[in-house]
Formats: C-alpha cells, structure tokens, sequence
C-alpha cells in the first residue's frame, strides 16, 4: 500500500471515499451515500477541502473529530438540519477555550467517513488524514484512542431541534451509555463531537492515512466494477472468504442495536459449502460450523457480485449473491488489551481472535 | 379464459391471445408516433390470427414504454413541485439532491421544505402547519406547478399528514393534482421522494396513454377491464395508473423475462432479449426476474422500487455497423426505420441484422445481404459484445439455458459464453406474452412489535394472510396465491423489538366472476 497521500478532496475523490468507507464499514455504519450528498451541498460547487498529515499539525493544536451517532436508518429518513455542526463546534471551543485547527474522522467506514466532510466544508478547516477505527465498530469507547488512555468527554451532543447537551463522563464506557440514551430521546440520531485532541495526544494512536486508503478503496471499485473483490483482496493483502447466495437472514433489535445471523450457500469455487455471518450493526464472524474463517476486529464484507457495491447488514436479503471479502485490522488491534474492548469475546461470542 | 396481452415498446407494438395457457396468435407492427395506429393494427392482426372476436376477450393487459421513455428523452413531462415535511430537520440535503441537471430543467423542478413529518416511532416532528404548507403550494402554483409531490419523514412508519396535506391543498386549490411519497415508495426519504417527483411529473401523460387504450378498448369491440402490467409483472387497474403511473414504467424487462421463461418452459435461466437498439439480459428465478438488490437508478435518479435487475446495452437488429477499422456495431441505430435503411430491406444503411444474414444465421428482408469485407471479424465482435454482457449477468459457473427472445434475437449464434441458446416459439411476442399472464398481487407493509405472545413467524403469516386478502379483493384466484418477496427489517431504538415486515404475494387473475 505505497499510494501517495491525497492532500485534497473534490467532488470526485469524496465519491471514491464513500464508496471505499462502505467498504470498511465492514457491513454497518451505514450508507455514506447521505453523508456525501450532505457534503456536497453544505460545500457548492468548485470547492474542496483540504487534507492533511498529522504531523504538519503543531503539538497544541486541537483537534475535533466530528460523528454521527445513533442508527444510520433514521438518517436515511430525517436529515440533519445543517446548524447542528457550527453549533457543536461552538460549544466544544467555549467547553475548552480554545480554537479548533482541524476536524478528525473518527470512523473511517460507514456514513461517519462523509460526515466530517460537511464540517470541514462548514468551518472551512483542513481535514487529518486518519481515522481511530480503521473500519467502523457499534459503540462509541472502540477507538484506538481509548487504548491511549485518551478520555471521549468533553463531548458534545446536538440535534436537529437545536437541543445540545454537554457531557463529562467517568469512562467512555459511561460516555457510550448516556450518550446512547440521549440519542434514542433526540429520535435516534445525533451529531456528535467527542475526544477532542491535540496533535501531540493523538500521534501515537491515530490509524493514519484511512482517508487515503478509503480514496484507494473506491478508485479501484470504480475501475474494477465487478471483479472489485479480487482486486481489494490483492491490493490490501486480504482474503476472499466466500462467495454464496443468501439463503436466510434472522434480525433482532436489542439495546438499540441490530443483531441478528445471515446465511450464505456457495456459489462458484464455494459450491456444496454455507457459511454462517453473525452480526451486530457491522459482520463479527464469519464461520463454517464450527471452523472460524475470520472475526472482529478484522473486516468482514459483503460486496454485491454484480456491481461490486458494498452491501450493509441493512440492505443484505434473501437471495442476493455476494463476495465475502475478508481485510486485516490495523495492527493496534491485536494486542490483548484491545481485544478485550473488540475482540470476539465483547462481543459474547465464544471464539478467539485469529488473525486472517 | 381468454386474454390480450400488448406490448408498446420504441419500435414495435406487440400483440398475442391467450387462451388459459394457450398460444392463439399474435401479431408485431411498427410503433407509430400517435401509438393508437400501431396498437389497433397490432391488436387487430393478433385477433384475426387467433380467430377470436373482440368481444370474447375476458381481459387486456397492456404494458408501455411511454412512461420511460418520457424520462429518458426528458419530454412530456409535467412542471412539477415537491413539498416536503420535516422542518426542522432536513435541511442538510434539499429534495433534488443529484439529479441531472437537464432533468430537474425538464420539469421546472422547485421545491419548499415545511413543518411537519414524524419521528420513527411515530411521534410528531413538529404539527402540519396549514398556513405555511398553503403559502408554499401558492408559491408553487405561481410557478406554474399543476402537479405537486409531497413527502414527509417516516411517512413508511405513519402517513396520515401526507394525507391531511393533501386533502388541505385540495381544497384551497382544486386544480392541483398531488402526489404523495408513501403510496409509492419503500425507506429512504430522498429516494422515495424521487419517485413521487417523477410520478408527478407523469401524470398528464398517464391520462392521455390511458384515455388512448380506453378509445381503442371502444373502436376495437373490447367490453372487458383493461390492464397495465407494473414493474414487478403483476396488473394494475387502468385506472390506478391515472394515479400512479410511475409504478408501471419499468414493466418492459419484467414483461420480457416473464414471457420468455413462460414460453420456454424453462423456469430457471438467462435472458436476452434484444429488440430494434437494445438488447436486455437478466436472470429468472422460478418464472419471475431476479430484482436488483439495492436501490435502481432510472433516468439516472436514484428510486428505490423492486425492479428487476436487467443489464441493458446498445445493440440492437438495428444497430449501425461501421465496417472500417476500429469495428463498431452500435449504440446507434437506425431504430425503427429498419425496414426501409438496411441493404436487407433496399436501403443503404450497414446494420446488424444484414450481418446476421449475411453469415448465414438468419433468412430475412427483401434484398440480397451485402457483402461485407470484415464479416468474420464483425461476427467475433458481435458474439463478444452478446457474451460479455452475459457473462456480467450470470451468478455462478453453473450451466443453464439462454432463453434468447425479441425480434433482434436472430443475432445470436447456437451458443453464448458456453451456454446454450433456446429460441422459445413465438421469441418475437415474448413481452406481449409476459403482459398476457401478468398476475394479480397484494403487498401489505406492517411495523409490528414481536413479544411472548406473537414470534417473528406468526407477525408473518398475518402480515401474509392480509396481503392475500388484498390481492384476492383485487380479483386473485385464492388457490393460486402464492408468495413473490418477504422482507424483515428491524428498528432499532424503539423499546422492544419492533419489525418492519412487508410481504408480496401474487396470483392468477379469476375470471368466473365475470358475465
């Protein structure tokens, strides 16, 4: 993965990060269609933003990473009413008295790698390549930065109405919980601008270059339509898990969350085989019995065999035939500790983390 | 029972009837710029054929690529306005959100965001403000808006205030026609929204199409009901489509795949049905096509219907062929005036169906096929273009038929990408057959709360149970019902768990009510 960092993004490069964060997104996180459009309007035409390396970023610079919280669905439905983000960043500035010098994507997959787009277009703010996922994950303390002892509050939540609300919390963990119960009461999406950093804080725990990478990701979907898996799979050192048809898909919404297991029957080189995908929000495990092909954190996604398209836990139904692409997490992740707050386990599967 | 099944496409007019399961004749003309001529010559020729009389005919189903064609060409359309409820959300992504430009110019497209629209479970985003909502739709009308959309947020969970706009606007302004989002439309307010704009933007053409079939339905001797096929292969009642048109206009590949595995007999396969500019590939799956899986681009606006998932290239019998390097054939084409331009027929135009005769694979036209220098070269790139598009279509190395129909199928050697190629009798009706044993469906949509007492399981056979009901209502055969598409979606964040359900199920029209 030796491509040049891009430095600046236009209409054109937002579409390949969209459609390359669907693809991180690892099945959740939702569409980063919306996001983008979002984007486009809250910028006009001829503009863009620009990029940048972290470590052109003086030590005490602040950074704020900019997110939507809540279920990708409802954003589909009731749009954001555009005041939301100036307002939250505002109140992060007056929180912590000091000016922001950069917006950080906190989620490279799903919707959140076109939200903090409008920000930066809204502020007119330069935006740092990187990201502290590397792929999406369901709740708000899996970051490398919790890893870094880096604390999620102050935080600063806004809706639509033009309700905002601050919070300073014990824990992410606790950040997560009340957060989440705000989002449900303000109809189960908000924007959100939380740990907020300074260059120096974040040096070492920042997943660098993702907006590089999610750009990379969508050029080669483009030029590579259909055979796209086979391609992303050369390029990012992945796997191509399985490819099947999908024979049944059993959801259940529980704490907010959408889990549920879908089915798939081989197709091609995988005919005669079924593999079963469980998921919440984003695909945890991909399983054949009891063999395990790949789990969280590791990327598992579907990709659509006729368009190459990634395809969402929301949108996976009964009888689409799909890639399973398999991509290795960022490193950070392996470590114990992190498994503990991504692993399988959390997550109360019964499986150990293996790397694919 | 007897039936005409019709076809409208850009340069044929088809028609067949159909006794039960019977083939009794059909008939092909060219499309003629008012339509109504090439219809009733169409229709007259498949009636003399079959030597039945107008008035033995039990039903009429009819589909048209008007609708589409309208948007394609970006003609005929109607000024249209949308107003949409959601305020104060939804300002982050204004209605008209990309679209071609040339399109939204098309329609004078405007919109205005008001209060209004619901929360997910249901409660109100704000109250339906009448002043504001009959300000908006002045303004609208002052631009010259007669056709006026509405959408509001969650309107799939609750769509009583689309209904109360509608019936205020209405009222203050009776010569506004409106169109709300959620008859039809799924999730997805900016996709659902689309589809209303482009209904809206329908209309007027929708009541001239229908008033033209009612006419002929009288000069030809009909006295039966008439219907129009909808995108997913069942009916819809003519008058239906006065309101909602837009659920007809991709009828033509659904009509075509459905024809083609009827007339073979072959439930599973590939099609390729290649007309006069176009050929169409897809696939069918137990009788009916395989639906693409997310949303569907039409006109280049993204909708989100259920429509099949058809790959659509420009190569057609009348494809213009270039026989100089670097070989062409296609997209252009002489279209319907194959019958005068090509050597075939006297003319002077190179195209792909004097190819097809030309290299033997085809008996036709009036004139003695050219000769054509690079012949062996062109067949290659012919047999390429075909199996390319096939191959893309295809999910698995797994072998089944290609159903070739249409009358440009003659293009198709024995074999394509490996697989063989069967041409059914009668290839060349195959949308007018698919019109013809078009079905009667029922869709019911439900967000039911699952608890001890009702399972995942039960929600569906009621939500079943009520979608046969409305199909039977809508003149279904209770014994042929049988399930089309099942989906269930969870919402999350709503305490409990809550399902989204929506079920399709279809069945063979019943005839026995009638005289």
């Amino acid at each position: 993965m030796n491509n040049p960092a891009i430095t600046k993004i236009d209409f054109k490069a937002l579409k390949y990060i969209a459609d390359g964060g669907a693809i991180l997104g690892s099945g959740g996180g939702g569409d980063p269609y919306v996001g983008r459009l979002m984007a486009q309007q809250a910028w006009g035409s001829n503009n863009t933003v620009a990029v940048i390396d972290i470590d052109e970023l003086p030590d005490d610079a602040l950074i704020l990473p900019i997110a939507m919280m809540g279920a990708p669905t409802v954003m589909l439905e009731k749009f954001s009413s555009g005041e939301e983000i100036p307002k939250l960043i505002s109140m992060m500035e007056r929180f912590l008295g000091k000016k922001v010098a950069a917006i950080l994507c906190i989620e490279a997959g799903g919707l959140n790698s076109t939200i903090p787009f409008i920000a930066a277009a809204q502020m007119q703010l330069p935006i740092v390549d990187g990201d502290a996922m590397g792929r999406a994950f369901p709740e708000l303390q899996m970051v490398t930065f919790t890893l870094g002892g880096i604390q999620a509050t102050p935080m600063a939540m806004m809706d639509e109405k033009g309700n905002g609300a601050t919070f300073d919390t014990i824990s992410n963990s606790w950040a997560e919980k009340l957060a989440r119960a705000l989002t449900i009461e303000m109809g189960g999406a908000a924007m959100v601008s939380l740990y907020p950093v300074t260059a120096a804080q974040c040096r070492n725990y920042l997943i660098r270059g993702s907006l590089t990478k999610a750009h990379r990701i969508g050029q080669i979907m483009a030029e590579h339509g259909a055979n796209a898996c086979a391609a992303l799979v050369e390029e990012f050192d992945g796997t191509h898990l399985f490819q099947g048809r999908v024979r049944d898909v059993n959801r259940v919404s529980e704490g907010g969350f959408a889990r549920g297991t879908v089915k798939l029957e081989g197709l091609g080189d995988f005919i005669n085989r079924e593999i079963t995908l469980s998921f919440q929000n984003e695909f945890l495990i991909a399983r054949e019995g009891d063999n395990v092909l790949a789990t969280t954190p590791d990327l598992i996604t579907l990709l659509d065999i006729f368009s190459g398209d990634a395809v969402t836990t929301e949108l996976v139904k009964y009888g689409l035939p799909v890639n399973v692409l398999g991509l290795p997490c960022d490193p950070i992740w392996q470590s114990p500790q992190a498994l503990e707050i991504v692993g399988p386990r959390y997550f109360k599967l019964d499986y150990d983390y293996k790397p694919i | 029972m007897i039936r005409v099944g019709i076809d409208v496409g850009g340069t044929n007019t088809d028609a067949v009837v159909m006794k039960n399961d019977e083939f009794l004749g059909g008939e092909k003309s060219p499309s003629t710029p008012d339509v109504y001529t090439g219809v009733e010559l169409a229709v007259r020729g498949a009636l003399a054929r079959a030597s039945i009389n107008a008035n033995q005919v039990d039903a009429v189903m009819l589909g048209t690529t008007h609708f589409v064609n309208a948007l394609v060409e970006r003609k005929r359309l109607a000024n249209c306005g949308l107003i949409r409820m959601c305020l104060p959300s939804g300002s982050s992504l204004f209605p008209f959100a990309d679209w071609p430009n040339e399109l939204v110019e098309a329609i004078n497209g405007t919109f205005h965001l008001v209060n209004g629209g619901y929360e997910m479970d249901g409660t109100e985003i704000a109250p339906l403000n009448e002043e504001q909502l009959l300000k908006a739709a002045d303004e609208l009308f002052e631009k010259g808006c007669r056709q006026i959309a509405i959408s509001s947020v969650f309107a799939t969970v609750r769509n009583d205030m689309e209904h109360e706009a509608k019936k205020l606007l209405q009222k203050k302004r009776p010569k506004i026609d409106v169109s709300l989002s959620c008859d039809i439309g799924r999730m997805g307010l900016l996709e659902r929204e689309n589809a209303a704009i482009i209904n809206a933007s329908l209309k007027p053409l929708a009541k001239e199409v229908v008033e033209a079939f009612q006419k002929l339905q009288g000069s030809v001797g009909f006295d039966c009901p008439l219907f129009f096929t909808r995108n997913d292969g069942t009916l819809i009642d003519a008058n239906e489509v006065l309101r909602l048109p837009v659920l007809t206009f991709a009828c033509g590949p659904t009509n075509s795949m459905r024809g083609a595995a009827y007339l073979s007999g072959i439930k599973d396969a590939l099609v390729v049905d290649i007309g006069g500019t176009t050929t169409d590939v897809g696939e069918v799956i137990n009788g009916f096509p395989r639906l693409a899986g997310t949303s569907v681009t039409v006109a280049d606006v993204r909708t989100n219907f259920s429509m099949p998932d058809v790959l659509s290239i420009g190569l057609g019998g009348g494809s213009r062929i270039r026989p100089e390097q670097p070989l062409a054939i296609g997209p252009e084409s002489v279209g319907h005036e194959l019958l005068q331009r090509a050597y075939i027929f006297g003319g002077d135009v190179l195209t792909a169906s004097d190819l097809a005769v030309s290299i033997g694979r085809a008996k036709m036209g009036t004139h003695a096929a050219p000769e054509i220098e690079n012949a062996d070269e062109l067949k290659q790139l012919l047999d390429q273009i075909i199996s390319d598009a096939v191959a893309r279509t295809r999910t698995s190395d797994k072998q089944m038929p290609v159903i070739a129909v249409g009358g440009g199928s003659v293009l198709l050697g024995a074999q394509v990408d490996g697989l063989e190629v069967i041409r059914p009798p009668h290839h060349d009706l195959a949308n007018a057959v698919g019109a013809a044993i078009a079905q009667i469906s029922g869709e019911v949509s439900k967000v039911v709360s699952l608890s001890e007492e009702l399972d995942r399981e039960t929600a569906i056979a009621q939500i079943t149970q009520e979608a046969n009901e409305m199909a039977i209502s809508r003149g279904a055969d209770i014994t042929s019902l049988s399930m089309l598409s099942l989906s269930d979606v969870p919402l999350s964040y709503l305490p409990g768990n809550n399902l989204a359900i929506s079920v399709t199920v279809v069945g063979d029209l019943k005839m026995e009510q009638r005289k």
